[in-house]
This record gives C-alpha cells, sequence and structure tokens, in this order.
C-alpha cells in the first residue's frame, strides 16, 4: 500500500516538476555562473523535493517552492556562500523606501544584449535573482517574497537597488565601449 | 524624483493598487518627462527579459539523468513485466542451484564480521577515533574510505558512542564504529555492497553468539553486531537506517 502511495506520489511530482526544468536550469545558472555547478544545483534541488515533497501543501504555489529549494540549496553551496556575504547586510540595515533614479538615456536594444548579460552577471547575486524572479520568472510580489523568504516591502526594495545596479553596471559598461 | 517616479516600476511591474494603477496611469498621460522615463524603464524591463530569459538551456543529457533520478520506480509496461518474470525465472533457478554454495558464502561473511567485532573488543585501543560526537567521528573517515555515511542522532536513547576505526574485510576498506548501551559494546560496519556480493542486498539477521542485523543501504552494506540483547541491537539498527535516509 506504502509502496503504491509512493509511486503515485512521485508520477505527481514528476508531473508539476519536469515542466519547470528548463526555467529552473536557467535561474541556477544565472546564480551559479557555471555549467556543472548549475547541474548539481538543479539535480539536487529535485532530488530534495521528491524528497520533502509529501511536506508541499497541495494547491499552495508549488513554482515557488520549487524556486525556494533550488535558493536555498544555492546558499549552502561555495558559491553561494560566497555570493551571500556581499552586500546583503548594506542592503537590509534598514528598510529605506526606495530610491529610484531616472533610467537616463540607458536604451538597451538587440545588439547590446550580451552588454546586458555582462551586466547582470556583475551585480551581486541577491540583486541578480530577484530581477530574474521577477522579469524572467514573472513573479508577482507575493511570489518572490515566498520564494526568497522575505517580506513584500522588501522585495520591492530589492528590485529597485537591482534596478538601479544593473543600470550603474550597464553605464560603466557602456563608458568603456 | 518625485513621488511618481518612486512608483514607476511599481506600476510597471502590475503591483500598484487599482487606485493607484490609475492614477499614475492619468499622471503620465499629462506629463512629458514620466512618460519619457517610463518608456526606458519598460525598454529596460524587456531587454532584461530577452537578455536572461532562455539564455542557458540544460542538455538533453542532463534532463534525462534528472528525469530518471525522480521517475517512479516502477512504471512497468505490460511488455517489460514479461521480461522481468522471465530474468525473475532465470534468476530463480540460478539461486535454487547455487543455494548451497551462497549459504556457505554467507556464513562465512558473518564468521568474518564477528571475528573483526571480537577483534576489535580484544585490541588494546579499540578505536582509532575517540569521541562521542558524530560530528567528531564522521569528519575522521573523511579521505579514510571511498564512500561517507550518516551518524544517527543519539540524544534520548540509551546509545553511547565510544568512537570509530577503519577496517577491512573481503578486501575492501570499511568503518567500523563502537557504540555502547549499558555494559555491551556494539560494532557497527559499514562497507561498500559490492564487496559482499555473496549477501547480495539481503537482509539478514542472526542469533548465535552474537546478535547481528545486517541490511544493505544506498550501496552500503551495514552490519550491527554485539552481545547485547536482539532488541538493543534492532533499536540501534533502525536509528542507523534512520540516520541513513536523511
Amino acid at each position: 500500500m506504502e509502496v503504491v502511495k509512493n509511486r503515485e506520489a512521485a508520477a505527481a511530482f514528476e508531473e508539476l516538476a519536469m515542466p519547470l526544468f528548463d526555467q529552473l536550469y536557467n535561474f541556477a545558472h544565472w546564480l551559479a555562473q557555471d555549467r556543472a555547478e548549475a547541474e548539481d544545483l538543479v539535480q539536487e534541488t529535485y532530488a530534495k523535493a521528491l524528497r520533502g515533497f509529501s511536506s508541499f501543501q497541495p494547491g499552495t504555489n508549488f513554482r515557488a517552492w520549487m524556486y525556494r529549494i533550488l535558493r536555498n540549496t544555492f546558499l549552502t553551496s561555495r558559491t553561494g556562500l560566497q555570493a551571500a556575504t556581499v552586500g546583503l547586510d548594506l542592503e537590509e540595515a534598514a528598510e529605506l523606501p526606495a530610491r529610484t533614479e531616472s533610467p537616463e538615456a540607458v536604451l538597451i536594444d538587440q545588439s547590446q544584449r550580451e552588454t546586458l548579460q555582462a551586466a547582470l552577471q556583475e551585480i551581486p547575486a541577491h540583486y541578480r535573482e530577484v530581477l530574474l524572479l521577477c522579469e524572467v520568472e514573472e513573479m508577482s510580489y507575493k511570489e518572490i517574497a515566498e520564494t526568497l523568504s522575505i517580506p513584500i516591502g522588501t522585495v520591492m526594495s530589492r528590485l529597485s537597488r537591482a534596478r538601479g545596479a544593473l543600470r550603474e553596471s550597464l553605464k560603466k559598461k557602456m563608458m568603456k565601449v | 524624483m518625485d513621488q511618481w517616479t518612486e512608483k514607476l516600476d511599481t506600476y510597471l511591474d502590475g503591483e500598484l493598487s487599482a487606485s493607484e494603477m490609475r492614477a499614475v496611469q492619468e499622471h503620465v498621460r499629462g506629463c512629458p518627462a514620466c512618460a519619457a522615463d517610463i518608456l526606458s524603464r519598460v525598454q529596460m524591463k524587456r531587454a532584461v527579459q530577452a537578455a536572461a530569459t532562455k539564455r542557458f538551456r540544460p542538455s538533453a543529457e542532463f534532463r534525462q539523468r534528472v528525469r530518471a533520478q525522480i521517475e517512479p520506480r516502477s512504471g512497468f509496461m505490460p511488455v517489460r513485466v514479461w521480461a522481468i518474470a522471465a530474468a525473475l525465472l532465470i534468476i530463480v533457478s540460478l539461486v535454487l542451484l547455487s543455494g548451497r554454495e551462497r549459504k556457505m558464502a554467507r556464513q562465512q561473511v558473518f564468521n568474518e564480521i564477528a571475528d573483526l567485532h571480537v577483534s576489535a573488543l580484544a585490541s588494546g585501543n579499540p578505536v582509532d577515533v575517540v569521541s562521542t560526537d558524530r560530528h567528531t567521528v564522521k569528519p575522521w573517515f573523511q579521505g579514510k574510505l571511498p564512500f561517507t555515511f550518516n551518524l544517527p542522532e543519539l540524544q534520548n536513547s540509551q546509545f553511547i558512542l565510544v568512537g570509530g576505526r577503519v577496517t577491512y574485510a573481503e578486501q575492501s576498506p570499511g568503518a567500523e564504529l563502537i557504540y555502547q548501551v549499558r555494559k555491551h559494546q556494539i560494532s557497527v560496519f559499514i562497507f561498500q555492497e559490492r564487496a559482499f556480493e555473496p549477501l547480495a542486498g539481503e537482509e539478514a539477521r542472526r542469533q548465535s553468539s552474537f546478535n547481528v542485523e545486517s541490511w544493505s543501504q544506498n550501496g552500503l552494506r551495514y552490519f550491527v553486531i554485539g552481545d547485547a540483547s536482539p532488541q538493543d541491537i534492532h533499536n540501534l539498527t533502525e536509528l542507523m537506517r534512520q540516520a541513513a535516509l536523511s
């Protein structure tokens, strides 16, 4: 009986989790910035998620749950630990209102995609992840808050800072060219 | 920067309240500065999306690997069932043929384990790493063995970890952990399963001069042996099994 139940759960898990595979991999690679490490991250995420699947509440957000596992796995990895120590304490010291800067004339076209990709690689990992969740995964602030285990207010201020950091990084790159 | 600029990103993310969304919309219509600002923010959003989405793609081989890892163990298709039944039949007949030899080989394994246990206890220093802390004992084995394993949390149990040592059986290195329960010493041996071909994944429980339990988990072969009661041996077995799951 137990076996049948497990098998059903594993099948349900596979059906929910495999469609997220490409996205999760993309996200993992952006975080880890390395193919082998991204693969390890994704593989471990799937293994952990399958093991913990019984604790997943049906009806709640599966996607946010998977991303949260992936991200926590990343944070405990070697690269993740290094990335996490950069800048976070500065940023979250106070819940300041988001300081938004006008984007000025940073106009982007297709040819500058590579510059933008490089700029994205350069900003701190916690900025990169919040931007990716918002722009690429198109998660709502609530989902992002769930994924990163932070309040919605922090999502807003972090996003705003992330955008600012990206603009700064881009500006520097464009000046060099 | 004014109160409007601050809201533009949130507006574009569609995360303002309905009334605020309307207010920003209204304002932008009459404010060229904000309209230009919005335009460049939209471009930035789009650019990030275009630059980062599907930037990295998993290889087909990797996808297959993960899928195989999470696949339900036995989604048998009818055709496969026959193939497996046929294979089982062959295995069963082989096992019947070699049953006698296997039985002897198995007995030999248990004798060897009992010898190891006795010789460890008889030696002047039964353990090479002396510690009751599993977080000391487990790392000690690192680099000494070609595999790793988990040790159980012993709080709320009657067992005490005494220490561990590297040992050899069937020409293969393994871990020996010594536990104490009341006055009894129990050895837990962990080897790679492939070193113990005669046991071939089996579970065993024996009571002779020593009580033994043995099983295979995650490719490792475990033996719990000692002169403690079968119940004690079993309790430690359960703790080890639980730890190996986590």
